[in-house]
């Protein structure tokens, strides 16, 4: 069994009364999809949060290569490999796509403190920005601000700033949300094309999107994981069927 | 392309500012421009923090009048031939300012590290009530040294020299206020056009992906705090020469209320709108106290509307552009 490259161990996250998270143990291989699927308020964000360091957890470890990362913030984590997607698009909207893809390449860079030549030539930006666009399918976009993008559009300079960081571990949080009946086909195909190079660990509703791509699925209920295996098993599991994809499946 | 235009007649008319005073034979107002142009300076500095940061920094008066103090009493021991300090190593005075100018720099970057060191741990209305706490700790701390004046002020003797040229007379300073205004100009856009300035931007307009991206947020708007800090403070060593004479009013919270004025009402994120918003605000507070000792009465509903009605600021009207939302 090779070693996990993402470890949660045990994490606990409680607001007031509410567990968002209860004990939850899950681990992520490197070149795997890792999907996490559960009913709204499962607390799969959470999960999430956790992982990227947003939240802090009450108790529990986050082990990144083996190394414990539970108290490092989101940027520190950002730095050591992990990249993440947001279920509501964060963008610097007032930038426009190319300068947002250039903000994720020198951030992974990590060299910021530079102040006399201008990103526009800044010819090792510049190139990994135009790069990552064109595998975005986003090149004719470059020069528009990312508010002006539709949203769809937007989902797509969303995983692509995720990938401009060059992550090891991308954490993905519902990356199909408000996408069209076309759209979602195609960001699967591209998430399948990622598949072996970075390890993914996929939140999402959609399950055509969640079988087309998982290696492994674990399944949050009320907090807590109520199930993790194959798909196979996954989908012949009752206890899912009852919490979760008997709903899904039959409305 | 219009922003080109007005930047290049801005420069051309203060280039020739001093002449055409000169031959109206009006060239005391020259004075009154240096001062203008040392505001723009400071108010410029406060745009990096304001405008590209978002951090609404309510004491920048600290840095105003720090900078201004440390001209000031250096030239005052320099005139008393006494020490600035005796331990750990003796300071003297000087009237150098290639020596005095930088020091005030150096000293208001220090503490503006100190200041946002700790300011930049919080957010929103809390770091404006922290930034204003520290100033308002500055401004009781210099009230009381009574050596430097207190409440009375610092007069100052005579005014620096730079590389053994008396800045005395109004043109001098002038030309040494416009070069630093310009300087300072020049670097801040590079700046602001730089890495650096794209991830402060970045961070301004979504500190949430700046920090899941790994950009070091909380350093990138620590440097930005301090080099602000360390200009605004060569702002206020030119205005200690303008003046000849150094107010604890410099560092009130009065000043920095009306070098955010500036700012917003010029244009924030612009860096030349900060500029216009100094000369604005300080020509109509020139004009209107002659009319009315209650001139804030009048002043005060424009800049409402301006506010109101010109988002983007004066900068926006006059160049057609405005800094990044």
């Amino acid at each position: 069994m090779p070693e996990p490259l993402l470890e949660a161990v045990g994490l606990t996250r409680r607001f007031g009364a509410l567990a968002a998270n209860e004990d939850v143990s899950l681990t992520l291989l490197s070149g795997e999809c890792h999907a996490v699927i559960g009913p709204n308020g499962a607390g799969k964000s959470t999960l999430v949060a956790m992982l990227a360091g947003e939240q802090r957890p009450d108790s529990g470890r986050v082990l990144l290569a083996g190394e414990d990362v539970t108290v490092l913030g989101p940027a520190r984590r950002a730095r050591r490999g992990i990249a993440r997607s947001f279920q509501i698009t964060q963008l610097c909207r007032g930038l426009t796509v190319r300068e947002n893809v250039m903000l994720a390449v020198q951030a992974a860079e990590g060299r910021s403190f530079r102040f006399f030549r201008p990103v526009r030539s800044d010819a090792s930006l510049t190139a990994a920005a135009d790069s990552a666009l064109a595998d975005a399918g986003l090149s004719s976009r470059a020069e528009t601000p990312a508010a002006r993008l539709s949203h769809g559009e937007q989902r797509q300079l969303e995983l692509a700033l995720a990938l401009a960081q060059r992550p090891r571990v991308l954490l993905l949080d519902e990356p199909a949300a408000g996408l069209g009946a076309a759209e979602t086909p195609a960001l699967t195909r591209r998430l399948a094309s990622l598949k072996g190079t970075v390890a993914m660990l996929l939140v999402e509703h959609d399950m055509d999107t969640v079988f087309a791509l998982a290696d492994r699925i674990t399944v949050l209920a009320g907090g807590r994981v109520i199930a993790s295996g194959t798909p196979q098993a996954i989908r012949a599991d009752r206890a899912v069927r009852e919490a979760y994809l008997g709903e899904v499946v039959d409305a | 392309m219009r922003e080109r235009l007005a930047v290049a007649f801005g420069a051309a008319a203060f280039a020739v500012a001093p002449f055409v005073l000169e031959a109206l034979d009006e060239s005391f107002l020259l004075s009154v421009l240096t001062r203008m142009l040392a505001y723009a300076l400071a108010a410029a500095a406060l745009d990096l923090v304001l405008g590209y940061g978002g951090m609404m920094s309510f004491g920048h008066g600290a840095f105003l009048g720090t900078g201004a103090y440390v001209a000031g009493v250096l030239l005052h021991h320099r005139a008393e031939g006494s020490a600035v300090m005796e331990w750990p190593l003796r300071v003297g005075g000087t009237a150098e300012a290639l020596i005095a100018w930088p020091a005030a720099a150096a000293v208001c970057g220090v503490l503006a590290a100190a200041i946002g060191a700790i300011s930049l741990r919080t957010r929103g209305v809390h770091f404006i009530m922290i930034t204003l706490a520290f100033a308002q700790m500055v401004y009781f701390l210099v009230l009381a040294l009574p050596q430097y004046g207190g409440t009375d002020g610092l007069m100052i003797p005579s005014r620096n020299v730079l590389a053994g040229w008396p800045l005395a007379g109004d043109a001098p300073l002038y030309w040494v206020a416009l070069v630093l205004l310009a300087l300072f100009l020049v670097f801040a856009r590079r700046a602001m056009a730089s890495r650096f300035g794209l991830a402060l931007r970045g961070a301004r307009m979504n500190e949430r992906r700046a920090l899941a991206l790994g950009l070091p947020v909380y350093r990138l708007r620590l440097v930005a705090f301090t080099l602000s800090g360390a200009v605004t403070g060569l702002a206020g060593a030119i205005l200690a020469n303008q003046a000849s004479f150094v107010s604890p009013d410099l560092l009130s919270w009065q000043r920095s209320g009306e070098l955010l004025v500036m700012v917003i009402l010029g244009g924030q994120g612009t860096l030349f709108g900060p500029v216009l918003g100094a000369l604005a605000l300080l020509a109509a507070e020139e004009e209107l106290a002659q009319i009315t000792e209650h001139w804030m009465l009048v002043l005060g509903p424009v800049l409402l509307l301006v506010v109101l009605f010109f988002r983007g600021g004066l900068w926006r009207v006059v160049a057609g552009v405005r800094g990044d939302a």
